[in-house]
């Protein structure tokens, strides 16, 4: 009885799985292992690849275009991910303020999160416009201050970015938000009942008792990061003078624009491995910093 | 209570409104771009409504490109991911929450782990399977896909649901000869309908929203979806700004709507994920 039922279970358990097995056969796992074989052929994606050995990833070290972009994308990754948090979780901070109104604040710090990248790339293009753009009209009226370039300027082109990304800013603010309503109300009363300021209850009991939380925000920014492409695409394009041609937009170009499946594929793998590495390490530093509460880790 | 507490909120309060004017305004100009004439957006100091609004942008906007045609190609795309991630997503949720079998914890943990799988890595062989079954400029593969996963958020939010669903339950519909598919179908889909809501919402924000897939599969302009069309407002060096700012404005309505739907169940969902630790 006792083994048939085990079996029983086995049989449905795969059974209910089967569609997402299937599909991750077919989407993912045999396109990774297809793209670290095409990383070392020539491939223009019909007929057959040529085996070439190391040779695109030879080819990578010396192409100028591919550090470009790599030293882009960190220098983006960099200031967008520890921005980020700081104004996710600032905001998560003013949102949980009790306010009669708080739900209308709520709202409008999260709607931007929920547009599509395309009209969001779209309107910043437009609210930086370096001559009509109402930012640069803003600088010029208020403080007297000529606008920057933004987009069009290659020193303020990745910082628009970063800017830009922070107006999503409050997809992270909703998820730490539920977090620290999530935070036992006795452990700050007591804190309080102790003296303890808003620093200390801050410092001392939210962050760590939402610490896997920022676990789960850093991880998903940092590889949020790496992919930004859809943004860059629309509003710059890579320009001006490469300085926004970031890791994924010119992997892009090489497998659908100059059809080198092969190249591309090698670049996609030193991504996948750099986000990996860097994952790791986050997850190996997490055990001194990240605290779960109910017991064991 | 006390004077500090009193300025306190006040504080608060101005804080709360500067940031939400900070956060509207983009959406505002984009509006209220999209009803200017040419000279009107280039004047200073901007005008920030225009005298009279120039409905008709809107008019022009939706005859600038096949408007139509990308709104039911976005509209197709949509509803082919929602049935399929509805059909797809429980079904797995519930193997590795409601049935007690070896290879669940670890298939929990493979479903998880793939959401630590760059797109890139995975994008040029899909594409050059799809391309040699033909199916480039075709919906397919914006859609099938689906029908075959689901998303590893989507799962582990149901997984969530499901596990808090007494076993009793299905114990005793065990007990009355019902069978698995029918504990599933007719006792725990009913159940968890409030999530399915949920996640038919945000799949039709990503399908909605989504830009590479369609950017890499769809190569002939009578396929494009609205992401796409956007685009076409903009020449090499030329942009109707209004008329783009009018289409952006019908493109970002649906996503508000869905918006409003979710904007509570949202938090609430996020809270019982568990996601705390």
């Amino acid at each position: 009885m006792k083994a048939s039922t085990s079996r029983r279970n086995t049989l449905y358990g795969i059974l209910f799985a089967l569609p997402w097995i299937i599909g991750f056969l077919a989407f993912t796992a045999y396109p990774i292992l297809a793209s670290l074989y095409y990383s070392f052929t020539e491939y223009v994606g019909i007929g057959t690849p040529k085996w070439i050995g190391s040779g695109n990833y030879n080819a990578l070290f010396h192409d100028e275009l591919f550090w470009t972009s790599l030293y882009n994308t960190l220098y983006y990754v960099g200031l967008a991910v520890p921005i980020g948090f700081v104004v996710g979780l600032g905001l998560a901070l003013l949102l949980n303020i009790d306010l009669k109104e708080i739900g209308i604040y709520r709202t409008l710090v999260y709607l931007p999160y929920v547009l599509p990248a395309v009209a969001v790339s779209f309107i910043w293009l437009w609210m930086l416009n370096p001559y009509y753009g109402l930012l640069n009209l803003f600088l010029g009226t208020v403080f007297h201050i000529q606008g920057p370039g933004w987009f069009s300027d290659p020193k303020w082109a990745k910082p628009a970015f970063v800017m830009l990304a922070q107006w999503g800013a409050g997809g992270s603010a909703v998820i730490f938000l539920s977090s620290i309503k999530d935070v036992p109300r006795e452990l700050l009363e007591s804190a309080e009942i102790d003296g303890a300021g808003w620093w200390t209850k801050f410092s001392k009991i939210i962050i760590p008792m939402i610490s896997p939380v920022i676990l789960y925000h850093i991880i998903t920014a940092l590889f949020g990061g790496f992919q930004i492409f859809t943004t860059a695409y629309i509003a710059t394009n890579g320009g001006p003078a490469n300085s926004t041609l970031f890791y994924v937009l010119y992997l892009y170009r090489n497998a659908f624009q100059y059809s080198k499946m092969g190249y591309a594929s090698a670049m996609a793998w030193i991504l996948f491995v750099l986000v990996l590495i860097i994952t790791l390490i986050i997850f190996r530093t997490s055990a001194r910093w990240v605290f779960y509460r109910g017991g064991g880790e | 209570m006390n004077v500090r507490w009193f300025m306190s909120r006040i504080v608060s309060r101005i804080v709360l409104l500067l940031i939400g004017i900070i956060f509207l305004v983009p959406i505002f100009w984009m509006f209220t771009t999209s009803i200017k004439d040419m000279s009107q957006i280039m004047s200073y100091p901007p005008v920030w409504w225009p005298n009279p609004p120039k409905w008709h942008n809107y008019i022009e906007a939706v005859h600038y490109i096949p408007f139509g045609q990308y709104t039911l190609n976005t509209v197709i795309i949509c509803a082919g991911n929602i049935i399929g991630v509805l059909i797809s997503c429980p079904l797995v949720a519930y193997s590795i929450s409601k049935i007690k079998w070896r290879g669940r914890d670890f298939l929990f943990m493979l479903i998880l782990s793939t959401i630590l799988i760059p797109f890139p890595v995975i994008m040029i062989p899909v594409f050059i399977v799809f391309s040699k079954l033909g199916w480039i400029n075709t919906f397919r593969p914006l859609i099938i896909p689906a029908f075959f996963g689901g998303g590893a958020f989507n799962i582990f939010l149901l997984r969530q649901f499901f596990l808090t669903i007494p076993e009793e339950l299905s114990d005793a519909a065990r007990i009355d000869g019902a069978s698995e598919f029918g504990i599933y179908s007719r006792i725990m889909l009913p159940l968890v309908k409030p999530i399915l809501i949920v996640i038919s919402l945000f799949t039709f924000l990503g399908a909605w929203n989504d830009f590479m897939g369609p950017l890499i599969y769809l190569q002939n302009e009578a396929k494009y979806t609205l992401a796409l069309g956007l685009q076409m407002y903009r020449s090499t060096n030329y942009v109707e700004w209004p008329l783009l700012m009018a289409a952006a404005t019908i493109v970002v309505v649906p996503t508000i709507v869905a918006f409003y739907f979710t904007q509570n169940t949202i938090v609430e969902s996020v809270t019982l994920t568990g996601l705390k630790g």
